[in-house]
C-alpha cells in the first residue's frame, strides 16, 4: 500500500537514533510498517531502505525471513493455534482441527469476510497453560473447544476492544529524553568509558 | 510516577508459589509486580545501588564467585563468559529475550511480571562490564513484554536508574528495548546478532567461536538469557556467600522450571537446582502432584525440546546441569515435558522434529535437507506408509547431521560411555542435531512402536515420500 506516514517518519527517526548503525533498525521499522498498513508494504520497504540506507534488496532479504511479516493483508485477527509438543499434548491439534472446521480455512488461509486467518504455530511460550493461542499475538489459555467458539464470537460481535490490530505490537514504545540518554557509542567510537577507567583498581 | 496504561491486561498465568527459597519470583505474588511503586516498595533498584557502591571489578568478582550458571540452555557460568572479553571498547550487552524453545515458559514471566528486575539486572552487568549501551532483545511474539519493559524502561529513565547519571553518579548506561520478528533460529548467540543488526537470523560461521570476543558488530559482545541477569539484583544485595547456600555446591541458587504436559498440576516453579529430583518435581504435592489420571509416566523432555528424552530410570537424578548431563541430556531452558502412558511416541517424536523442520533457518545442508526428511519419513510412519527399512532411514540421516553414537538416556550405559554431550555436529549451529535426540530417544525404546506401525502399514506403502507427507 503505502510508505510510512508522516508521524511514523519521525518515529522511525527516534527508533534508529537509539542504534550505533542505522540498519539495526530494519526489524523495528519493518513492525512499525507492518503496525501502519497490517502487512509490509512493497513500498513500505522501498521507504525503509532509504531510511536505513540499505538496497530494497536487503529489506526483503531480512523481511523475509521472519516469520511474523506478512507480506499481504491479513485477517483482522490473526488467530495462532499452538501445536507444538506441549499444546499437542493436551489437545491442540484437535483445538487447530476445530478452529478449521469453525472457520472454514486451513491455515494460512483467510476467511472471505476478511475478519480471521488461522495459523498452526511453533511454541508460544505459555505452555503450562496448554492448549494456547493468540488472537493478534494476545494469549489465549487453556481452551476447550467451547472456548474457542465463545472467543470467535465476541470476535466477531466486537467485544475484544483490548485485541488492537493486527501489527500492533506493545501499544506503549519505549522513548529515551534527550536529557536522560548516555549517548550511543558507534562501533568505531573507540576508549573505555571514563567512568569505567576511574573505577577500576590502579593496575600495580 | 508510573505511566503504565496497561494494567488492565492479565497477567501470564501458570506460576506457583511453592515453599522454598524465592531469587526472581519474589514480587510475583503482588498483582502490582510489574509496576515502579512496587519494584520500589520490595528492594527495587537497591542491588544496583549496591553495585555502584563497588568497583566494576569487584561486581564482576561476586558474579563469578556466586557461579551464576547462564539460565538460556548451555548453563554455562556468566562470570566466566564476561571474562572472554578483551579490553577492547565499545562493547555491548545482549538480552536474550527470544524465548521459544518448545516447552521453555520463564523469561516471558520474568519480562511481564518484573521487567524492574530485569533492567536492574542490565545495569548491574552493563556496570560491571563497562559498558555504555545494552540491547534488550524481546522476542516478537510478546507484545505484553513489550509494553511492560517500555513502560518499566521510561520510567526507570525518568527516575535516574537507567540513562546518564545514573543513581546521581557518573555512570551513562543506555538500555534499548528491541523487538524480534519470530524466529526460534534467533535464539543462538550469533543468530542474535546478526538479527539485531537487521539481517537474516542466521548463526555465524565459526570462528570467531565467542561473541564477548567478536559480536555484535564484530565488537566484544555479552549475551546473556533474561533469567540470568534477572539474579542479579538479588546477589548483589545479598551476596555470593548467600546465593551459595541455596542449590547444590556446583550449581548455586535457583531455577524457574515449567512443567507442562500430563501432570496434575502443571506450572512454572522455581526451585533450588540439584536439590529436588525429578520425581519430587512431578509427584510431590510442593510441585506437579502427581500424572494425570494416576496415569504411568512414559517419558519426559527434562530441557527443552532440543534435549533428549528421559524415562522413569532417570526420576531420581537431581535437577542441575552436571547431573542431567551425566545422564545423557540436558536441563536446557528449564522445559520439562512429562508424558503419560497414553502418549504415542512417533507422533511426540514427530512433532518435535517438525519443530525443528519449520524452524531450520537454510543456511547448512545437513540441517535444511535432514531436519524435513526426518518430518516427512516420521508423518509417513505415522500416517501408515511406513517401510521396514524407514527406522534405520531415521537413524542414518541423523547421523549426517550429528555423527557418531548420540548419547541419549535411552541407550543405557552403552550409549553413554561413546560420547559425551553434546553431540558432534556437521552443521554450524546446535539446531540441526537438536532434532536428532527425539528421534534416537523414541526409536532406542520404543522401537517396537514404529515397528507395529509398519507392519500395519498398507500395501501402497511404495508411495513417493513427499507424496504421502504432503508439506507445509
Amino acid at each position: 500500500m503505502s510508505r510510512l506516514n508522516p508521524a511514523n517518519v519521525t518515529l522511525a527517526h527516534e527508533i534508529i537514533s537509539h542504534y550505533p548503525k542505522k540498519k539495526s533498525a530494519l526489524i523495528p521499522l519493518l513492525h512499525l510498517a507492518q503496525e501502519q498498513d497490517g502487512y509490509v508494504a512493497d513500498d513500505a520497504m522501498e521507504h525503509i531502505a532509504e531510511l536505513v540506507e540499505v538496497t530494497p534488496a536487503e529489506v526483503l532479504g531480512t523481511c523475509s525471513f521472519y516469520e511474523m511479516f506478512k507480506r499481504h493483508p491479513v485477517g483482522t485477527y490473526m488467530i495462532n493455534v499452538c501445536t507444538n509438543i506441549a499444546c499437542q499434548l493436551m489437545g491442540g491439534e484437535e483445538l487447530l482441527h476445530h478452529a478449521e472446521e469453525t472457520l472454514g480455512i486451513r491455515p494460512g488461509g483467510t476467511t472471505d469476510d476478511g475478519l480471521f486467518t488461522l495459523e498452526d504455530v511453533e511454541c508460544i511460550a505459555a505452555c503450562t497453560e496448554a492448549p494456547c493461542l493468540q488472537v493478534n499475538y494476545r494469549h489465549e489459555y487453556r481452551l476447550s473447544t467451547d472456548d474457542f467458539d465463545a472467543l470467535v464470537a465476541d470476535l466477531r460481535s466486537g467485544k475484544r476492544s483490548d485485541i488492537p490490530a493486527h501489527g500492533t505490537l506493545g501499544t506503549v514504545r519505549q522513548h529515551i529524553p534527550a536529557d536522560r540518554r548516555a549517548g550511543i557509542r558507534h562501533p568505531d567510537d573507540e576508549g573505555t568509558p571514563a567512568w569505567f577507567a576511574s573505577r577500576q583498581p590502579a593496575e600495580s | 510516577m508510573s505511566t503504565h496504561t496497561n494494567d488492565y491486561v492479565p497477567h501470564a498465568p501458570g506460576y506457583v508459589d511453592n515453599e522454598g527459597p524465592k531469587v526472581v519470583t519474589s514480587r510475583f505474588p503482588y498483582e502490582d509486580s510489574f509496576t515502579m511503586e512496587r519494584s520500589l516498595a520490595t528492594g527495587g533498584y537497591e542491588g544496583l545501588k549496591a553495585a555502584l557502591a563497588k568497583s566494576p571489578a569487584e561486581v564482576a568478582q561476586e558474579v563469578k564467585d556466586a557461579v551464576v550458571l547462564g539460565r538460556g540452555g548451555a548453563g554455562f557460568p556468566a562470570g566466566i563468559k564476561w571474562g572472554f572479553m578483551p579490553n577492547i571498547w565499545p562493547r555491548y550487552l545482549v538480552v536474550n529475550g527470544d524465548e521459544s524453545e518448545p516447552g521453555t515458559y520463564k523469561d516471558r514471566l520474568l519480562m511481564e511480571r518484573d521487567p524492574h528486575q530485569l533492567i536492574e539486572g542490565c545495569m548491574i552487568a552493563c556496570y560491571a562490564l563497562g559498558l555504555n549501551q545494552c540491547f534488550l532483545y524481546v522476542r516478537g511474539e510478546m507484545p505484553l513484554a513489550h509494553e511492560r519493559i517500555a513502560t518499566a524502561l521510561n520510567d526507570a529513565y525518568a527516575a535516574g536508574y537507567v540513562g546518564k547519571n545514573v543513581m546521581d553518579t557518573d555512570v551513562s548506561i543506555d538500555i534499548v528495548l528491541h523487538w524480534g520478528a519470530g524466529a526460534y533460529i534467533v535464539g543462538e548467540e550469533t543468530a542474535l546478532i546478526e538479527s539485531l543488526e537487521g539481517n537474516r537470523g542466521q548463526p555465524r560461521l565459526k570462528p570467531p567461536y565467542f561473541p564477548a570476543a567478536k559480536g555484535l558488530y564484530y565488537q566484544p559482545t555479552i549475551v546473556n538469557n533474561v533469567e540470568t541477569l534477572a539474579n542479579l539484583p538479588w546477589l548483589m544485595v545479598n551476596g555470593a556467600e548467600a546465593y551459595k547456600q541455596m542449590g547444590s555446591e556446583a550449581s548455586p541458587g535457583t531455577r524457574m522450571l515449567a512443567v507442562s504436559g500430563h501432570v496434575k498440576r502443571p506450572g512454572v516453579y522455581e526451585v533450588e537446582q540439584g536439590v529436588v529430583s525429578f520425581r519430587e518435581l512431578f509427584y510431590d504435592d510442593n510441585f506437579c502432584g502427581g500424572i494425570r489420571d494416576d496415569n504411568e509416566l512414559k517419558m519426559f523432555i527434562p530441557g527443552g525440546g532440543s534435549a533428549p528424552w528421559f524415562f522413569e530410570d532417570q526420576l531420581d537424578v537431581p535437577m542441575e546441569g552436571r547431573t542431567v548431563g551425566a545422564a545423557g541430556s540436558m536441563l536446557g531452558s528449564g522445559a520439562l515435558v512429562v508424558m503419560d502412558e497414553t502418549t504415542d511416541a512417533v507422533k511426540a517424536c514427530l512433532r518435535v522434529v517438525r519443530f525443528f523442520a519449520r524452524e531450520s533457518c537454510g543456511k547448512c545442508t545437513p540441517c535444511r535437507e535432514g531436519t524435513s526428511w526426518e518430518e516427512k519419513v516420521l508423518q509417513r510412519i505415522l500416517d501408515g506408509h511406513g517401510r521396514p527399512e524407514d527406522i534405520d532411514l531415521l537413524l542414518e540421516i541423523g547421523s549426517n547431521i550429528s555423527p557418531g553414537t548420540y548419547p541419549v538416556a535411552a541407550f543405557g550405559d552403552e550409549g553413554l560411555e561413546a560420547v559425551p554431550f553434546p553431540p558432534k555436529q556437521t552443521t554450524i549451529c546446535p539446531l540441526g542435531p537438536s532434532s536428532v535426540a527425539p528421534i534416537t530417544s523414541a526409536i532406542r525404546r520404543f522401537r517396537d512402536e514404529f515397528e507395529a506401525k509398519i507392519d500395519a502399514s498398507s500395501d501402497d506403502a511404495a508411495e513417493p515420500v513427499g507424496a504421502a507427507a504432503g508439506g507445509h
